[in-house]
């Protein structure tokens, strides 16, 4: 049968064949019917998402904005380095004397060879505290990458005041906890610290957001089935004993980390029991006794390899990223980026040429191009991974505000995540504007942008005020990751307006105060203070967000469904 | 190795050769008998030439094997394959004859060693319709007695060096036959070789005490103290005449091979012709060595050895290897022919297929020829042997003038069971200087990881100034000791492509995250270090102070790197690295180096410009502790691949610094192991008998408690 069936297949075919053969009828049918569609090749139909560029390295403009970007970019290099180094040489010198490895080789140690860090707030407490420098904040967190498991990283610098908690360290490890929740991150964390700081306690030990919130986020995590694993490298003291207690796995150096709940000159006090540390809470006797610990290390190298084949048996799905299909470079180098960006906020941004610096190929599919023409929207690819990008040209007016509100929509629906490129000096005023609605449009976008589940990662690239802030996704909005530009700045207006505003409302006011304001409103001092995940070179902003986009989107991450409220109409 | 084509073309002519013979020969009696199967009673390299050539003769090879070469080349290549059972079953004579018949094989290829020139065996075979592929018994037990082949030598005529082999064996008398012949003389076993029971005295002083030593050692090894005495060469060479010779009384030479160069008396680089050798002393010993031949009715290939004297020019007759040797491709490659070929001919009773001025011609024309034997073995350790699993083996590009004959492949074990040899590399060139320099440049093509070799020293000989002038002598690695043993420094370049070869393992491992940002700098002063430290290594471990290699990846196959240690310091930025596993193709600012990068635990081989580095990756600083490794003071490691002949002691004996512990035995030698420290013996690990690795605790002591 099969056979038969198959011969008089062949036999239509070949029937099929021929009759376009004869001449006579087939130009005829063309004619008379209809036109033919114009095949157009992939690389024709690519053609209009390409981002043409503009940019002359040779432009006076160009060469005045590399000029002060670069010194702005060495100024951060100097003062990261420098940070990098930790606390001062002589506790430093200290802890390698002990056997110890210095926090920032623990971390480089605890990753997978090839992989990079994704550091999160280098610049944390600069300048913060009078009486003390506490480089890093006194922490280093970020998000790294253990046995092909994407993971954040929370490891105490002991060689910065014996690694107590001042309120921005604190701050720090409690954001990184929080990233680490949002994105489903295993956390890994390498302690070495002797508690809060006690001068300081008002600030860390009572409020919400304090020292508790730790073991509260840690107990919170493991229940939702995120692994806590905890290192202990040196003193973990009253609360801090609860980080390796409350972890799912912990791992002790022998001789080094030690957990208490009061140390033995407090039991001597209290009880009159005199003690060892070791004795009281060493390695041997919690992992052998008490059951505190669970691996016992003879030093922190191989505390490092304990921690990663604990890691290694999360049974943690490994998503492939990005997608095999593989990407390409932008066809425009990010590294021009330093001349394109102006440390001068008031000269726009043309922030197509920054689109083309950031995204695969230059490639971007841009979104209603001629309407609402300040705020740019779009679909492109960032290391294969597939992204919508909404960024400020200009300033925020109804349509814009509109534009952006529906392109949010588009991207929930779609399981897109978002990318939010910030330069706004705020939403238009002015009679005009008032009447037709910029409040209601307005709050339209910030709706959209609030309710938004699916991944939202925002780069401050020039300026963010007002509520222009509150549109384009800034740190009140919950962004998994907030990075800014150096030249960026931060603050409720432009310190000209601000003073502006306050002599018009018959305020006198303080000479000093323009200069506050400008000073309050750089990224370093934003980042100082925990408003940002880090300030980053611009040319890097395209790795940045590729490790954002991994940290957002790998490993146990669900695509979550986005419900929107009530939009005024 | 021989093309298919040319040996097509040898069984052709064979074919051929058979078929005009049976024709114009009908009226006489022919004794042609093709042979259309054979049994290989040998293994390894030889096993697989036999089998080549035989095959492409159109002959059924059946091959035997034992327990520890089950999976060896040899057992794999012919349709038939016997195993044999025990490692010494290759001497089992019986076995292998009856094996033959049972496989209904014609004939008997013995190849080299084992059972090749032992004439109870030829004999054995004939009487049991084998046909021996190999000379008459009667002629192998003519040339085995050392002192009645040298008579028959002496009344054909070959010069033979002078002597006393008298059956009077009064020291005495000894002396005074030694005193006829001159000092220095050398006094030597009977049934001696390998340098086993010989003894050279200088003058008639120490005669006597020379000639005790060596008759104990004669007693010891093989149970016989009858000694000869003989004139010593101070600086001879060893030259050697390829000879076949046919059923009808013809012989022929197939030009001499000079194989002085040679290490523990075996041999390491052979070459055809002989450097610097007048042309009539050639054509002398060419004579000579066919009279030899003829005085004892040779049949089939044979070798005769002379000892040649640089310093008079005179040669004398040593002895006669009554089989196939080691060497003979280099032969095969000055003469253009299949000498394994000739071995079938002639056992089928036909005559030889070229004669003496053909040959001579094809000499003159074909240049020269090298065979460079690559041992497992450790030259820096008195060439002790090696064994182990060649877990990466490459080797020269094959070509006209380059050819391997080996008996293992990638994967393979080398067993310390039997012989070293991993193969033979053979070169020819229009000229002596072109074959070293192509040896040279194959050699540094040659890359073994497992076991240790002598290719390094091979490549060191080809760089010798005497060798490449062809200022042999047996002593030549004795003489050129410091030379060919000076110590070698290591470039920067080594170690930082040793981190590089590390690292790029693990990027291409399982959990590698290849693409996307990861590797790429981030963020402001990003930096991503990690340092890696070695030891150069050494056949006794890991020596010396640890380089230490700081590697900074700054972009995603851009690294910063930076070597320091052992009085090294070297500093490269922006090296662009690329991985192509096993090797790596990095670009240094000032050049680009290709590397061959095999690690195996802590051990890293790396084949770099031609030359090989070991090194070994320095333990982290916890592996002791948290192993619990034993303190190697506790312990007595065995030094080389033994067997355990006896325990000296029993568990609980207290013994001192220096008391015998354990007798092993390695290649034939024994080895007393004495105590390092005073201690209590808290375990003997093993057995007599048991056969141990290198580095396997032999002894454990009782921990000291303090």
């Amino acid at each position: 049968m099969a056979t038969i069936r198959a011969s008089r297949e062949a036999l239509r075919l070949t029937q099929r064949i021929t009759r376009p053969c004869s001449r006579s009828t087939f130009p005829s049918l063309r004619t008379t019917s209809r036109s033919v569609a114009t095949h157009c090749p992939p690389h024709q139909a690519n053609a209009i998402s390409v981002l043409p560029t503009l940019v002359d390295q040779s432009s006076e403009e160009y060469k005045e904005n590399a000029k002060q970007m670069g010194e702005v970019v060495a100024k951060l290099e100097q003062l990261t380095k420098k940070i990098h180094q930790g606390g001062p040489p002589k506790a430093r010198e200290k802890h390698i004397a002990r056997k110890k490895m210095l926090p920032r080789d623990r971390v480089a140690a605890l990753i997978d060879p090839g992989t990079s860090f994704l550091e999160l707030s280098t610049l944390a407490g600069h300048e913060m505290y009078p009486e003390a420098e506490v480089p890093a904040g006194g922490i280093i967190t970020g998000v790294g990458v253990i046995e092909g498991v994407t993971c954040m990283i929370v490891a105490n610098d002991s060689t910065v005041k014996g690694g107590t908690y001042y309120p921005i360290t604190i701050k720090k490890h409690l954001r990184a906890q929080t990233i680490a929740e949002e994105n489903n991150l295993p956390c890994v964390y390498l302690v070495d610290s002797g508690g809060v700081n006690l001068p300081h306690q008002s600030e860390v030990f009572p409020d919400r957001d304090h020292f508790g919130r730790i073991f509260y986020n840690q107990a919170r995590m493991s229940s939702m089935g995120i692994p806590q694993i905890s290192v202990v490298m040196g003193p973990c003291t009253a609360g801090g004993a609860y980080i390796p207690a409350m972890s799912d796995e912990s791992i002790i150096v022998n001789g080094q980390g030690h957990i208490f709940l009061a140390g033995p000159p407090l039991v001597k006090a209290a009880t009159g029991e005199v003690v060892s540390a070791e004795d009281l809470g060493g390695g041997k006797m919690h992992t052998s006794v008490s059951g505190v610990a669970d691996y016992l290390a003879v030093d922190d190298a191989h505390a490092i390899v304990l921690a990663r084949r604990s890691v290694s048996n999360l049974n943690w799905p490994k998503k492939q990223f990005p997608a095999t299909a593989g990407y390409e470079e932008p066809l425009h180098d990010p590294e021009e980026l330093v001349g394109i960006a102006s440390t001068n906020l008031r000269r726009p941004l043309p922030v197509h040429e920054i689109i083309a610096r950031i995204v695969d190929g230059s490639v971007f599919s841009e979104f209603k191009r001629d309407y609402g023409t300040t705020l740019v929207t779009g679909f492109a690819h960032i290391y294969g991974h597939k992204v919508g990008i909404i960024a400020n040209n200009g300033i925020l007016f109804s349509e814009s505000s509109l534009k952006g509100a529906h392109f949010i929509e588009l991207c929930c629906q779609r399981q897109i995540p978002l990318i939010f490129l910030q330069n706004i000096s705020g939403f238009m005023v002015g009679t005009e504007v008032e009447r037709g609605g910029i409040a209601r449009n307005g709050a339209k976008l910030v709706a959209a942008v609030s309710c938004a589940a699916v991944p939202k990662l925002t780069v401050v690239i020039g300026a963010s005020n007002g509520a222009g802030n509150y549109g384009m996704c800034g740190r009140a909005f919950g962004p998994r990751f907030l990075w800014m530009w150096p030249n960026a700045k931060i603050s409720v207006m432009g310190s000209e307006q601000l003073t502006a505003v306050m002599e018009t409302v018959g305020k006198t006011v303080d000479p000093e105060l323009k200069a506050r304001i400008e000073r309050e409103s750089e990224a370093v001092y934003s980042s100082a203070r925990l408003w940002d995940d880090g300030v980053i070179p611009p040319s890097h902003t395209r790795r940045v967000l590729g490790l954002s986009l991994m940290a957002a989107l790998g490993g146990k991450n669900e695509p979550a469904e986005t419900k929107f409220g009530v939009f005024r109409m | 190795m021989l093309s298919t084509a040319r040996s097509r073309a040898i069984a052709r002519s064979l074919f051929v050769s058979h078929t005009s013979r049976a024709l114009s020969t009908t009226a006489s009696t022919s004794k042609t008998t093709p042979i259309t199967s054979v049994l290989i009673a040998n293994r390894g390299e030889i096993a697989l030439r036999v089998g080549r050539t035989a095959s492409a003769l159109g002959v059924r090879c059946t091959t035997i094997y034992t327990a520890p070469d089950a999976h060896s080349q040899h057992a794999l290549s012919s349709p038939f394959s016997v195993n044999l059972g025990e490692p010494n079953a290759y001497l089992d004579g019986e076995r292998i004859i009856s094996v033959a018949k049972q496989q209904g094989c014609e004939a008997l290829h013995p190849g080299y060693g084992f059972l090749s020139e032992n004439s109870e065996f030829a004999k054995r075979c004939v009487e049991e319709g084998l046909v021996f592929i190999g000379p008459p018994w009667k002629a192998i037990e003519a040339m085995g007695n050392k002192s009645r082949s040298k008579d028959i030598m002496i009344q054909a005529g070959v010069p033979c060096i002078p002597g006393y082999h008298g059956a009077n064996q009064d020291p005495a008398h000894l002396l005074e036959e030694a005193k006829k012949i001159g000092f220095p003389v050398m006094v030597k076993a009977v049934k001696g070789g390998g340098g086993k029971g010989m003894r050279i005295a200088m003058n008639g002083d120490e005669f006597l005490d020379k000639l005790e030593s060596a008759k104990s050692e004669g007693r010891n090894s093989f149970g016989d103290d009858e000694m000869l005495v003989e004139k010593y060469i101070a600086t001879p060479r060893h030259i050697e005449v390829q000879i076949f010779a046919d059923k009808y009384g013809n012989a022929v030479a197939l030009g001499e091979r000079d194989c002085s160069l040679q290490r523990r008396h075996q041999k390491i680089l052979e070459e055809a012709p002989a450097p610097n050798l007048a042309e009539d002393i050639r054509q002398d010993l060419w004579e000579k060595a066919r009279a030899a031949a003829l005085a004892v009715g040779y049949e089939g290939a044979g070798t005769v050895e002379f000892i040649f004297d640089n310093d008079t020019n005179e040669f004398f007759f040593m002895e006669m290897n009554t089989r196939l040797q080691v060497e003979h491709p280099v032969t095969e490659e000055i003469t253009g022919e299949d000498l394994v070929s000739w071995q079938f001919k002639i056992a089928a009773g036909e005559p030889l297929p070229l004669d003496q001025a053909t040959i001579a011609q094809r000499i003159s024309e074909r240049g020269w020829a090298i065979e460079a034997r690559i041992y497992a073995e450790n030259p820096n350790q008195n060439f002790m042997p090696d064994s182990g699993k060649l877990i990466h083996l490459r080797t020269p590009q094959i070509s006209d003038g380059v050819r391997i004959d080996a008996g293992f492949i990638e994967g393979d074990t080398v067993s310390s069971a039997y012989d070293g040899m991993i193969a033979k590399l053979i070169v020819s060139g229009p000229t002596r200087e072109v074959a070293i320099q192509k040896l040279y440049a194959a050699l540094q093509d040659y890359e073994v990881v497992g076991l240790s070799t002598n290719i390094e020293f091979l490549k060191k000989i080809c760089k010798s100034q005497p060798f490449i002038k062809g200022d042999v002598e047996t002593g030549y690695i004795q003489k050129y000791n410091d030379e060919l043993f000076a110590p070698e420094t290591t470039e920067p370049e080594v170690f930082a492509q040793a981190a590089l070869g590390l690292l790029a393992k693990e990027l291409s491992g399982p959990h590698a995250i290849g693409q996307g940002p990861h590797g790429e700098a981030i963020g402001f002063g990003a930096a991503n270090e990690r340092q890696f430290s070695f030891f150069i290594s050494s056949a006794t471990g890991a020596e010396g102070e640890p380089i230490h290699v700081t590697i900074n990846q700054s972009g995603r196959k851009m690294f910063d790197i930076d070597v320091k240690g052992s009085g090294i310091e070297a500093s490269y930025a922006n090296v662009v690295c690329e991985p192509r596993s096993p090797s790596i193709s990095t670009f240094f600012p000032h050049t680009r180096i290709e590397s061959t990068v095999i690690t195996e635990g802590d051990k890293i081989t790396l084949f770099q410009h031609g030359r090989q580095t070991q090194l070994t990756l320095s333990p982290p600083s916890w592996y002791e502790k948290a192993l619990g490794l034993k303190d190697v003071t506790n312990s007595v490691l065995a030094p080389m691949p033994c067997k355990v002949l006896r325990n000296e002691v029993k568990e609980g004996d207290e013994v001192e610094k220096d008391q015998a512990l354990v007798v092993i035995e390695s290649m034939k030698m024994e080895t007393v192991i004495r105590s390092p420290q005073k201690g209590v013996i808290a375990k003997l690990v093993h057995k007599a008998g048991y056969i141990c690795k290198a580095g396997t605790a032999l002894v454990l002591f009782e921990e000291h408690v303090s």
